[in-house]
């Protein structure tokens, strides 16, 4: 009785090929494949929506429900890009300004302190790093009010100081986090040659580990640039004085001055504003993905 | 030891303290040395925890208080705490931000996890789909994509074109208080790429073996999926489940820039935080915020704690 059930069993194996390589009949898989793709043209299509309406005249945008437009008005983003006080590089500048010290900051900060937390021995390591995670599930509202205060008898406000300096304290967990998990990942054997052959604690964290973090900086870099660009709340908090908005505020700006008639314009400047962002996620997906695939997993 | 050998006449003198290697002491602490160097590794973080110890205790005294920015806190006791039972506003926005996240949550989950396990089966073109359904999450929280969303669902928007089509005139869903959080639940559905990644990567930690042995004992794929691929993924289920609560309790962006930060029409989009925000930086009552941002704390504690204690019946840690 055995027997036959067994060849049976290898025969319909060998005709179904495992989970790990492709699986079902050509139509099941053909069905799979359009659904996927539709429910993907569904989700990108309010953005190529967008990128079609900036392109199109104003009275165009809500009457043409096509995507392509049948008239071409690429005036909309020289007109976007001057409809505010100021033209809109500035706000762009702005942004990339805060975005840069923001990743410094979290890769200096943190990768010093994941370092310490993943490598050395000290009295209150665990404990410290116990407070650490717990600061990843502290909801940030809750250090609001008392941050502003502090931010505004400092003389910060209207500065980017509030929306920087955080970042050079390592007050981002997840980066920590993210980090540490991955100097765990790398040899001890490394710390102790290095050690060995006469290098301090700073000069094995420099030469040695850091060259392998490569690969979590650039994860902590890529999220940190799609965070701080799309952040909104800290800049409206912080910035009143309309010259040194960010984008997100200089779009606010632009919804709540021309977002009644000047559609083409002010989507122009959406698209504008994503568009970084979108770039970010082509170049760097690899860092993206497999960061957010190892903290979520551990 | 191997100095003393060396010199078996005289004890090592002082000098010769740092030849000796490296010794643990008595009580398992690492040396003096090795000791200021991790704290001087950790010297911004701890500089950066006092920027969140203390203004965490000065928030919970602050709830104590009123406090309008410009004179001293005035310690006021439990009023704050008796106001918010009063404030039909402050209700309204629990209530939206519950709604707001109770549909929204469960949906983008389960979206995330069907897709993923369509993508999981070796599917031709992985990469692109994974890309394409992960970039919405990284946009969604975006000024440019929420008012983007006021347009799509505006009355002459997409959404009321395409039903249209079929003859369905569409309500005024940004204008319409019964519609326009719904708009917004829809915004947080369409960002579940990024627990969809999770869910991938987490699918792909689970042995092929597994559904070889149980497809040879005759089991169904949906038996497999329920005997096999929920329990071995139900830590991962577990932290999305945690991470998007946690991160949809807080929304405000979206709730600001969909209303023009006022949370209308008729507070139908005022979020918790939105309120918060209203009252601490418009109203200037920091004492009553502080109260309000302690309040969600522990809302998101309690509903943390619940979850971790229901976890122990339903998330299967191997090993």
């Amino acid at each position: 009785m055995a027997l036959p059930n067994l060849t049976e069993v290898r025969r319909r194996r060998v005709a179904e090929p495992s989970s790990e390589e492709v699986e079902g009949t050509p139509a099941r898989r053909f069905l799979r494949h359009l659904i996927l793709a539709l429910v993907g043209v569904v989700m990108l299509y309010p953005l190529l929506w967008l990128l079609s309406s900036s392109l199109k005249p104003s009275q165009d945008i809500f009457t043409q429900l096509g995507l392509w437009p049948a008239t071409w008005d690429f005036g909309n983003y020289a007109q976007g890009w001057n409809a505010l006080n100021q033209p809109f590089h500035v706000y762009l500048l702005n942004s990339l300004l805060v975005v840069v010290l923001s990743i410094a900051g979290n890769i200096f900060s943190c990768s010093l302190a994941a370092y310490a937390f993943a490598r050395m021995e000290f009295t209150g390591r665990k404990l410290f790093f116990a407070l650490m995670l717990g600061t990843l599930m502290l909801p940030g509202h809750v250090l609001l009010v008392p941050q502003y205060i502090i931010f505004s008898q400092l003389g910060w406000l209207d500065t980017y100081l509030p929306l920087v300096v955080p970042n050079f304290l390592a007050t981002n967990a997840f980066f920590i986090f993210l980090m540490v998990q991955f100097m765990k990942s790398l040899p001890v054997e490394l710390d102790d040659a290095a050690q060995i052959d006469g290098c301090g604690p700073f000069r094995t964290f420099l030469k040695v580990i850091m060259p392998l973090c490569v690969p979590a900086m650039a994860t902590t870099a890529i999220f940190t640039f799609i965070s701080t660009w799309n952040e909104f709340f800290g800049p409206l908090i912080y910035i009143q004085n309309q010259d040194l908005y960010t984008v997100p505020l200089a779009l606010r700006a632009f919804m709540d001055s021309e977002g009644q008639s000047m559609w083409g314009p002010m989507f122009s400047m959406s698209v504008v504003s994503l568009a970084p962002i979108i770039g970010f996620f082509i170049a760097g997906q690899k860092y993206l993905i497999g960061g957010i695939a190892t903290t979520g997993l551990k | 030891m191997s100095v003393l050998t060396k010199h078996p006449a005289a004890p090592p003198a002082a000098s010769e303290v740092p030849l000796r290697p490296p010794r643990r002491r008595r009580n398992g602490a690492a040396p003096k040395k090795k000791q200021r160097a991790g704290y001087l590794f950790l010297l911004p973080w701890f500089v950066g925890m006092a920027f969140t110890v203390i203004p965490f205790f000065a928030s919970l005294y602050l709830a104590f208080t009123d406090y309008n920015l410009f004179n001293e806190p005035t310690w006021v006791g439990l009023a704050n705490f008796q106001d918010m039972l009063q404030d039909e506003r402050l209700w309204q926005s629990l209530k939206v931000t519950f709604i707001y996240t109770f549909v929204s949550v469960p949906i983008s989950l389960a979206a995330a996890l069907v897709v993923a396990l369509m993508l999981n089966r070796g599917l031709r073109g992985l990469a692109v789909y994974r890309s394409v359904y992960y970039l919405p999450s990284l946009l969604g929280g975006s000024v440019a994509v929420v008012m983007l969303w006021r347009y799509i669902f505006g009355n002459d928007g997409i959404v009321n074109g395409f039903l249209g089509m079929f003859g369905i005139d569409g309500p005024a869903w940004v204008t319409d208080p019964e519609f326009s959080l719904s708009t917004l639940i829809v915004l947080n559905i369409w960002t579940f790429g990024s627990p969809m990644v999770i869910f991938l990567a987490g699918l792909r930690q689970v042995p092929a073996m597994y559904y070889e042995a149980a497809a040879i004992d005759g089991a169904s794929k949906w038996r497999q999926f329920r005997s096999i691929t929920v329990p071995l993924i139900s830590p991962i289920i577990f932290f999305n489940l945690i991470m998007q609560l946690i991160g949809s309790f807080q929304t405000f962006t979206q709730g600001y820039v969909m209303s023009g930060g006022t949370g209308g029409p008729a507070d139908s989009t005022l979020f918790y935080n939105l309120y918060l925000y209203q009252k601490g930086f418009t109203e200037f009552e920091m004492g009553y915020a502080s109260a309000m941002a302690w309040v969600l704390l522990m809302i998101i504690a309690v509903f943390t704690a619940i979850n971790f204690i229901a976890s122990k019946f339903w998330v299967f840690y191997d090993s």
